[in-house]
C-alpha cells in the first residue's frame, strides 16, 4: 500500500551550501531506492528558529512530499536520528483534504513566482506579491 | 435621578441604556470551507495563541470542536519544529 507523506527536517546552520544539497540528495535517493515517489521538493532556506535546538539558533529547512510503503518511514526516521547534521524533523501523513491543500499551495506558490517575475523588471520585487491567503 | 424623566407612561432615558448586543461567534474554518490545518504556517497558527504562545480555548476563538482539535495538533507540531515557541513573552 502507498501513502503520501510529507516531511521536514532542519539541518545545523553550520553545512555550506554544497554540504546541504549532497543532505538532500541523500534523503531523495533514500526515498527513490526504497521505491518511493518525490512528489514536491521546498527549500525554505536558513530560518530562525523559536527556541535554541542543540545550542543552535538558526537551521536550514527542507520540506520533502513523497509517496512510499508506510514501512519505509520508519527507515527514514532512523536515518535522520543516525545522522549528526539532521537536528530536528517530522514525517506526517497527508490525508485527502491535506494533499488537496498541498496541490492548492504548490499552484499558489508557483503562482506567486510568476507575479514576482513578471513584476520585477518593472517594480520592485515582491511588493506586490499577495501573501498566500489561507481563507479561501 | 435626574437620569429618567416619566412622559405618557413610558420611562424614556436621557442616555440610551447600554444593551450589550454580543455579536456569535463562529468557527472560522466551517465558515470559509476550510478542510485542512497547516502546520507550516505560523503565522496562522498565531491566531489561535495567545501572548505566552498558550493555545487559546474555543470558548475565545469560537472553534468548533472539530477543528480545535486539529489546530491544536497543528500548533504542536509547529512547536516542535520550532516554528512556534512553547514558551515566551510577548508573542505578536
Amino acid at each position: 500500500m502507498i501513502k503520501q507523506y510529507e516531511t521536514v527536517f532542519i539541518a545545523t546552520p553550520v553545512l555550506s551550501d554544497a554540504q546541504m544539497k549532497e543532505a538532500v540528495a541523500k534523503y531523495v535517493n533514500l526515498i527513490k531506492d526504497n521505491g518511493g515517489e518525490v512528489v514536491y521538493e521546498e527549500d525554505w532556506g536558513l530560518k530562525q528558529l523559536a527556541y535554541p535546538i542543540q545550542h543552535k539558533t538558526s537551521g536550514f529547512y527542507y520540506l520533502i512530499e513523497f509517496k512510499a510503503d508506510p514501512q519505509f518511514v520508519a527507515t527514514l526516521e532512523t536515518q535522520y536520528h543516525r545522522d549528526e547534521r539532521i537536528i530536528r524533523y517530522i514525517t506526517v501523513t497527508l490525508d485527502k483534504n491535506a494533499v488537496a491543500y498541498a496541490e492548492k499551495r504548490r499552484a499558489n506558490k508557483a503562482a506567486a513566482k510568476e507575479a514576482a517575475k513578471a513584476e520585477a523588471p518593472v517594480e520592485a520585487p515582491a511588493a506586490e506579491v499577495e501573501p498566500e491567503v489561507k481563507e479561501d | 435621578m435626574a437620569q429618567t424623566t416619566e412622559q405618557n407612561g413610558e420611562i424614556r432615558y436621557l442616555n440610551p441604556p447600554a444593551v450589550e448586543v454580543r455579536k456569535k461567534k463562529y468557527c472560522r474554518f466551517k465558515k470559509a470551507g476550510i478542510k485542512y490545518v497547516d502546520y507550516k504556517d505560523p503565522e496562522f497558527l498565531k491566531k489561535f495563541l495567545n501572548e505566552q504562545g498558550k493555545i487559546l480555548p474555543r470558548r475565545i476563538t469560537g472553534t468548533s470542536l472539530k477543528f480545535q482539535r486539529k489546530v491544536a495538533q497543528a500548533i504542536k507540531r509547529a512547536r516542535s519544529l520550532a516554528l512556534l515557541p512553547y514558551v515566551t513573552d510577548l508573542l505578536k
